[in-house]
């Protein structure tokens, strides 16, 4: 399939400075919280409806019979000093929903998928996503209390991740600590792209 | 019959709800990014003008819904699609119609992204990081 990266951007001069990064995982590991911990807005949600087109693209069988079906989507923004837009956007969780996925991902600087140790397979699908498509991302493993202390390199390794990707510890409550998975996040943009030297100075 | 009400008709089959508001229009001309940044170039005051009494065909034909006007009014100052379609509580769909009627009668102003995810500059990505910290 074609990367979503690859779309020709728009013509300079009338852009805005707005960049995206995606806060992906199962449900209930904690994407909303971390996107409420770097929000300057309390955190927005909007909606998408799935029209016949975007149904056409999965399972139908769960919903041929409905007429609306709509996905959420909670996103925080950031402004920056200097006048860029960051927009936090977590994904949303099931399966049938990949057709949003696409228009997240158009444009997104890189991801932060949510781990939980417990439920670790719930996010195979995204680690799969971001690889297929180049995006760059970072694993987060948010430590929920009760959760096993798997170390990092054990999250990686069940994982099966390439061992330039991040797996950082989190607690994706405390602000701090969102701050920091996201930093890293964007410190490994600039390693991946200065790696593939379409890092522009 | 009104336009809206001439989508109703038994031919017309099962409607997505939220798209009643669009009269049934899913489609739209102009690609507006979720994070594309939308300036009203007119005030909502000016839509009273496009009811009745404008030049021209298009515009004569136009009834502007209140949801038109809302989206003039919050987008005094720049705001992202996305966040368009949060304070208006519609579907970014719905919304990317209803700002395609606004476009096609140049009453507002689109700044689409920066492709800064294409070709990012060491320099953008450095002042996210310090912007992040400094939260």
């Amino acid at each position: 399939m074609e990367s979503v990266r690859s779309d020709p951007g728009p013509q300079a001069g009338d852009s805005a400075l707005t960049v995206k990064i995606l806060v992906a995982g199962g449900f209930g590991v904690g994407k909303t919280t971390l996107v409420s911990a770097v929000s300057e807005i309390r955190p927005l949600r909007t909606e998408e409806a799935l029209t016949e087109k975007s149904i056409g693209v999965d399972d139908t069988s769960a919903v041929q019979n409905k007429t609306t079906t709509t996905v959420a989507m909670d996103f925080g923004r950031i402004t920056l000093p200097n006048g860029l837009v960051l927009f936090v956007f977590g994904t949303p969780g099931q399966d049938r929903f990949w057709f949003m996925w696409d228009e997240l991902a158009k444009g997104a600087l890189g991801a932060v998928v949510l781990v939980d140790t417990r439920r670790l397979a719930d996010c195979f699908p995204s680690v799969d996503y971001f690889e297929r498509r180049g995006v760059p991302f970072i694993i987060g493993v948010n430590r929920f209390d009760g959760a096993g202390q798997h170390t990092p390199d054990q999250v990686r390794d069940a994982l099966d991740l390439s061992p330039d990707i991040p797996v950082v510890d989190c607690d994706v409550r405390d602000r701090e600590s969102a701050k920091q998975v996201l930093i890293t996040l964007v410190e490994h943009i600039m390693r991946t792209m200065s790696g593939r030297g379409a890092l522009t100075h | 019959m009104s336009p809206e009400s001439a989508w109703y008709d038994d031919a017309a089959g099962p409607v997505v709800r939220p798209y009643a508001l669009t009269g049934g229009r899913t489609h739209y001309a102009a690609e507006f990014d979720m994070v594309a940044l939308i300036v009203a170039l007119a005030h909502p005051a000016d839509l009273a003008g496009q009811h009745s009494g404008t030049p021209g065909a298009a515009a004569a034909q136009w009834a502007p819904d209140p949801e038109h006007e809302m989206i003039l009014e919050l987008c005094r100052t720049p705001l992202s699609v996305v966040e368009i379609a949060s304070e208006l509580e519609l579907p970014l769909g719905v919304v990317r119609v209803l700002l395609g009627d606004l476009l096609d009668r140049s009453l507002i102003e689109v700044r689409r992204p920066a492709p800064v995810a294409q070709f990012p500059s060491e320099r953008v990505l450095k002042e996210v990081i310090d912007g992040i910290r400094a939260l």
